[in-house]
């Protein structure tokens, strides 16, 4: 680990000041810490942001609940209001991690996670994400649990969050504050799929930091939950993953959210999969219709083929699960 | 993954001499670096109201300079104590190399296995993935601190009753780890017990007695 200097800021001016001189804002820093280890990250300065007041789960005024960045994981899943608003949520999160890890990381450091991919990790390895214009390792080597969705030449490394992705499922949006301001991106902007600038993650502008993220007021009943494939039954990483909100009424679904993780560089929103749920009657039949167009424009790699299939299992089984049939 | 101790050994009575300020030494022993760093970064806390030039400080160079050292206050097992650890020092690096407390083992280093596992400010944590540097302030609880007097804590007994682990290297985070679980409320079911000490490897494979023991410790059975 290389030395960096440490700072813990008391308020958010503080901290936006120590962010626009270039200090990396530490908040659970179960990934920043794990990956500072590596020297992957080597930070000069670390600002503490834990004292900062962003640790509120309000509802808006609109219906929606707004999560404030520094809120843990555990606290976040275990919220009265998240549990009976948004399953989904709460299950994401509860199959991520650890209930250590939980107890430590935050809702804004989880959407800043980095990828999994072990020649990311690797110092010694190719990674343009890691290192702009090295290349990538893993387009041609041991390539099975990354993404098959929104990939480039440059870049094929999954995004690793699970609550990210009932984020991206449920159009959330993400609050941010800097030097200039605040403002508010919706989720699907935030996270950046790698294209030819991989080190390029989020849509950050230097020193901001992350308040709050917004779940938006949904049509109720709304039924959701989220299932997670992985090669162990807890406390592993996503093959793959699908978040799903679907409010039905009369018979008829009227909106339907659905997204994947563990197959894209980012969160996965499966728009196809939405408009063929949306004004018909659930069944059987309908799920494995909408569910052959999760991998709609999936451009597999040598070892991670068996991922397309199993994304569309996924998606179809989240499908029954969360909107009953027959 | 490297074993970094901690440079500095400077007790906190002979650390703080007001006689040190940033920039006033030219050749500095670690002593005076260390402390002058010590005073700098009080002066980095209180200027931050100043404006943001504070943060301007430049970063140890590793070749050259000894690394930013912080001096933290924090409750260990009900003592308290005042340490100079260079920021790069973990928390389990703290407990083991400068407290003694090898209780807390080090497995994976990478928040992967629990064995690392400890109690912050009553909620169970990895701390390998903790910086000490970031605990002023807090409460840690390890495995040393769980017994009251020569009477064990109930899960220590319950590991004992139930034989819950072999070789043992793993079973002070899980019993740290059952501890928080069992104050969560995650104790329903044994399924819920195991999806919630998923944190917790035990390559001897102790798992169902695991379970038992946090069954007997939070059911009484």
């Amino acid at each position: 680990m290389h030395p960096f200097s440490y700072t813990r800021a008391t308020d958010t001016r503080q901290a936006l000041h120590a962010g626009r001189d270039g200090g990396r804002y530490i908040a659970g820093g179960t990934t920043l810490v794990d990956l500072m280890r590596e020297t992957v990250e080597r930070p000069r300065t670390l600002v503490d942001i834990s004292a900062l007041p962003l640790r509120e789960i309000m509802v808006t005024r609109r219906g929606g609940l707004r999560i404030g960045a520094l809120v843990r994981m555990s606290e976040a899943a275990a919220h009265r209001g998240v549990r009976a608003l948004y399953p989904v949520i709460s299950q994401a999160l509860e199959l991520s991690a650890s209930a250590q890890l939980r107890n430590m990381a935050t809702i804004g450091g989880n959407i800043m996670q980095r990828t999994r991919c072990t020649y990311f990790r690797d110092v010694t390895a190719a990674c343009n994400k890691r290192e702009p214009g090295s290349g990538c390792a893993a387009l041609h080597g041991v390539n099975r649990t990354h993404a098959i969705l929104g990939t480039s030449d440059d870049c094929v490394a999954t995004h690793p969050s699970d609550v990210a992705v009932a984020f991206a499922a449920l159009e959330a949006s993400v609050h941010l504050m800097g030097a200039d301001g605040e403002r508010t991106v919706p989720f699907a902007d935030f996270l950046l799929k790698p294209g030819s600038t991989p080190n390029r993650e989020q849509a950050l502008r230097p020193g901001e930091l992350i308040t709050a993220v917004e779940l938006p007021a949904l049509p109720r009943p709304l039924r959701s939950g989220y299932l997670k494939v992985r090669d162990r039954q807890s406390y592993e990483f996503a093959l793959t993953s699908a978040a799903v909100a679907l409010h039905i009424r009369h018979g008829v679904i009227r909106e339907a959210k659905v997204a994947a993780g563990g197959v894209g560089t980012v969160p996965w929103k499966l728009t196809a999969v939405e408009r063929q749920l949306i004004g018909r009657r659930p069944s059987d039949a309908l799920w494995t219709k909408a569910a052959e167009h999760a991998a709609d424009g999936a451009r597999p790699l040598q070892h991670n083929r068996f991922k397309v299939e199993l994304l569309k299992r996924t998606v179809e089984r989240q499908l029954r699960i969360v909107g009953g049939g027959k | 993954m490297s074993i970094e101790p901690p440079e500095s050994t400077v007790s906190p009575s002979e650390g703080y001499s007001e006689g040190y300020s940033e920039g006033s030494s030219s050749a500095p022993s670690r002593r005076t670096f260390i402390a002058t760093t010590a005073v700098g970064s009080a002066v980095v806390a209180g200027g931050l109201i100043g404006g943001p030039s504070v943060f301007g400080v430049e970063p140890a160079d590793a070749a050259t300079q000894a690394p930013p050292t912080s001096s933290v206050s924090v409750t260990v097992n009900g003592e308290r104590r005042t340490v100079t650890v260079d920021n790069r020092t973990s928390l389990l690096d703290l407990l083991r190399e400068r407290m003694g407390l090898t209780g807390s083992k080090k497995g994976c280093n990478a928040g992967a296995c629990g064995a690392c596992t400890v109690l912050v400010d009553g909620q169970r944590v990895n701390s390998c993935l903790t910086l000490a540097v970031r605990l002023d302030g807090a409460e840690v609880t390890t495995i040393e601190g769980l017994a009251k007097g020569e009477r064990l804590h109930p899960l220590q007994q319950a590991f004992i009753d139930q034989d819950a682990f072999q070789c043992g290297f793993c079973t002070s985070g899980q019993i740290m780890s059952g501890v928080g679980c069992i104050k969560e409320g995650h104790t329903g079911s044994p399924e819920e017990i195991r999806e919630f000490m998923s944190g917790n490897i035990c390559r001897c494979g102790c798992y169902v007695k695991i379970v038992r023991a946090v069954e007997q410790t939070a059911h009484g059975k």
